[in-house]
């Protein structure tokens, strides 16, 4: 490698990481006045180049199917040409491993934003009871804050990024700051009739889109296609929410493709700043710090750590208990489709809405014995929404033929589909890991992760459940049930592999025994006052809510709490 | 259009006036114009005329290919078929990106003229209308080759193709009219959903 570059500037603080945590950790510490640089490993974003709003599938020579027809690979939806960047099921020069048996996926995002890009700007707060449930079922581990402590961040989230949703009191599902709600659409005024006789909540979801203008964001203009990227910034996104004001305070330097490769650590045992590889020239920069801010994602998190090896800290930094790396959480996921002849009658109409649902399912059952552990949530998509590739692999299949019938059938099945998602609370498990491969290196020279992955009886159980709901749901709404699954083989009533809901977490977990926890409360390392983790690692637990919402409030929490040491002179 | 819907100008006077005041997003709003003025652009771009010079597929290939998106997605009184929806240059340019897909679609035209030629003496395309008709209606059904298992290999083929080529239609301007598909608009409010006639 060529000459290892020292910065001379020792800033306040080094974030790893410009996704969710890391965004807001930047905005947070440089609005109270700290310096901060932040390493991104992937390259700026342009929304107006990167961004394919608006643009129709026949604007593109792949029409959306992307080169070689990768985005129609089942899986690879994800990997579509109109999706926001740069996520990517795989990337080249960076792999990582699964162990055998395991069949983990891990979707990652190089670029400024990270996640929050494509996200599905799902806003969903834990509920208090979700703080402390091993004191009810006796698995996995309590957390060392309680709902009450971290309210208070739901709040200042919320009313900064905008949330839409309702006041509905329901104990699973708290309520936050929200602007109204759009309409429901077609498809979910028939499943909440549906659930109405069933007895299951549905209520209006919760999700990081405006429907009113905040802070010079535009509304909404209901083009249904968030997960492309919003030129206006009308969804929530780190990279045109969180950033440019954490840019307008001129205390930011941002550096991109910067990939973090090893969080350096004084004699003294403090952290003392981070070696990035600049990916254009290949060589090595020391950045100096007087805290580092870990916010690459749980498992790049956990990777980083693991790999900063010194002989104050044989076993990675911030792992004297060895948990780095452990407790590795997926949301449980499991999907059905039914069809309905009633939609067939809904006349041509623009349904396109907000990208994503403006109905969902919250958990309902939790005031019932049920044969699993903790919750479920069910999210809903179907309908008339814009037509591309794929959209009629499943009628070609059903009825087969050609010609004038099989575009007549086309016509008719056109958005009489109802999808169903849930997505619920898996339980750690000594099996669910991840672990630095002992032989295997990126093309940065960075050893890589090896990923170890199992369901529990727990999952599969509610992955069954899942089903039972969604078949009931369709048969109660006089659909037809389409989606088969099997209770044995790979993935037992159709649960999806660990990694494929990008809900991974609980990596380097807070906790009150630094014995079994690599941070305290505030993110803050046991064992390195100076370091923070502040992504979806230091989750103790993986609720029924995806965990943006609260990784954010997690991280604006860290940063105020950090603010606080550096005025006391603490860092 | 619905009376709410908002004009590519509405936006990008909204555009230009969105970053008063305290916006976070003092840059954005130009950028945003900018796509517009992009994407208007690109709908006035006039399409490439002359034919289209397949990447992958032989000419007779390419000829065989076109006529079974022809007979797949049709033109009918409605809207035109999958060839005119350019199903044909879209299913030559994945294949050509694509190796699984050069054997399935390269190979199962070779297996279709090959069992033309075996049966009726010509390869598909010089079969009589109603021999192709006679060899579509036998590979177009999973449960012919259950009677018939020297078809097999080309129902496979067939099903494939079928796929390929509702993509390539209903990823077309003429595909997704046919849909009356009415979005992709600038919207001030979300009607939600219209009255759903009874019976």
């Amino acid at each position: 490698m060529a000459q290892v570059h020292r910065s001379a500037t020792v800033y306040d603080v080094c974030i790893v990481g410009s996704g969710a945590a890391g965004g807001t950790a930047a905005k947070i510490l440089t609005e109270g006045g700290l310096s901060v640089v932040l390493l991104e490993a992937g390259p700026p974003l342009d929304p107006s180049e990167d961004f394919k709003e608006h643009v129709w599938p026949y604007d593109l020579p792949h029409r959306g199917a992307g080169v070689g027809g990768n985005a129609l690979k089942p899986g690879n939806g994800l990997e579509g040409e109109f999706v926001a960047p740069t996520g990517a099921w795989t990337i080249e020069g960076e792999p990582y491993t699964s162990a055998p048996g395991s069949n983990f996926r891990w979707y990652r995002s190089r670029i400024v934003g990270g996640r929050t890009n494509h996200w599905g700007r799902i806003a969903l707060r834990f509920a208090p009871v979700d703080f402390h449930v091993k004191t009810q079922d006796g698995l996995g581990d309590d957390w060392p804050i309680r709902y009450q402590e971290l309210a208070p961040y739901y709040d200042k989230v919320e009313s900064y990024i905008g949330v839409f949703g309702t006041k509905e009191n329901i104990p699973s599902a708290p309520d936050g700051i929200f602007q109204p709600p759009p309409k429901p659409r077609c498809n979910e005024i028939i499943v909440k009739q549906a659930c109405d006789k069933l007895g299951i909540l549905c209520i209006p979801s919760r999700l990081a889109i405006l429907t009113q203008p905040l802070n010079g964001r535009p509304a909404c203009h209901y083009c249904g296609q968030c997960g492309r990227g919003c030129v206006l910034a009308s969804n929530f996104s780190s990279s045109q929410v969180m950033i440019p004001p954490a840019q307008k305070t001129g205390r930011l330097t941002l550096v991109t493709n910067a990939m973090a490769r090893e969080i350096l650590v004084g004699k003294d045992g403090r952290a003392e700043g981070v070696s990035y590889i600049d990916k254009k020239t290949r060589s090595e920069t020391r950045i100096r710090a007087k805290a580092v801010m870990v916010s690459a994602s749980a498992c790049e998190s956990a990777r980083l750590l693991l790999n900063s090896k010194s002989s104050l800290f044989p076993n990675g930094l911030a792992n004297s208990s060895g948990v780095v790396g452990r407790n590795l959480m997926d949301s449980t996921g499991s999907e059905g489709v039914g069809y309905f002849p009633q939609m067939e009658k809904v006349p041509p109409h623009n349904h396109d809405g907000v990208g994503g649902m403006h109905m969902y399912i919250p958990w309902w059952k939790f005031d019932r014995k049920n044969d699993f552990p903790r919750g479920y949530h069910i999210e809903i998509w179907g309908g008339r929404s814009m037509p591309g590739v794929g959209m009629f692999h499943d009628t070609c299949d059903e009825v087969e033929g050609y010609g004038a019938s099989l575009k007549q059938t086309c016509r008719k099945q056109y958005g009489a589909q109802i999808g169903f998602a849930g997505r619920g609370e898996m339980i750690p498990n000594p099996d669910s890991y991840c672990e630095i491969d002992p032989d295997i290196v990126d093309q940065w020279g960075i050893p890589v992760l090896r990923f170890h992955f199992k369901w529990s009886d727990n999952e599969i159980k509610m992955a069954k459940d899942m089903q039972q709901t969604f078949r009931s749901l369709v048969e109660t709404a006089g659909g037809t049930y389409t989606t088969k699954t099997i209770p044995d083989g790979n993935n037992p009533h159709g649960i999806a592999d660990g990694g494929v809901i990008i809900h991974e977490v609980g990596t380097a977990r807070m906790g009150s025994d630094a014995k079994t926890s690599a941070l305290n409360g505030f993110c803050q390392a046991h064992d390195v006052k100076n370091l923070f983790v502040t992504d979806g690692a230091c989750l103790v637990t993986n609720p029924d809510k995806n965990p943006t919402l609260s990784i954010m409030a997690l991280a604006w929490r860290a940063s105020d709490y950090l603010l606080d040491e550096a005025k006391k002179g603490n860092l | 259009m619905p009376s709410n819907s908002v004009s590519r100008r509405d936006v990008l006077r909204t555009l230009a006036l969105g970053a008063v005041g305290g916006s976070v997003l003092q840059v954005i709003p130009l950028q945003a114009a900018e796509q517009v003025h992009h994407m208007v652009k690109r709908e006035k771009a006039q399409t490439p005329t002359g034919k289209y010079r397949p990447k992958f597929f032989p000419a007779h290939q390419y000829a065989t290919l076109t006529a079974l998106c022809d007979a797949i997605v049709p033109a009918d009184e409605q809207s035109g078929g999958a060839v005119q929806a350019g199903a044909p240059e879209f299913i030559d340019l994945l294949t050509s990106e694509n190796k699984e897909y050069r054997l399935k679609l390269g190979g199962g035209l070779m297996w279709l003229d090959g069992w033309c030629t075996d049966r009726n003496g010509n390869p598909y395309l010089t079969c009589t209308p109603a021999q192709q008709k006679e060899t579509l209606d036998l590979i177009a059904y999973r449960r012919n080759a259950e009677n018939d298992a020297s078809i097999s290999q080309g129902v496979e083929f067939f099903a494939f193709l079928r796929k390929l080529t509702t993509d390539g239609f209903y990823s077309s301007e003429i595909g997704i009219k046919d849909l009356q598909y009415m979005g992709n608009t600038f919207l001030r409010d979300f009607p939600g959903c219209p009255p759903v006639p009874e019976g």
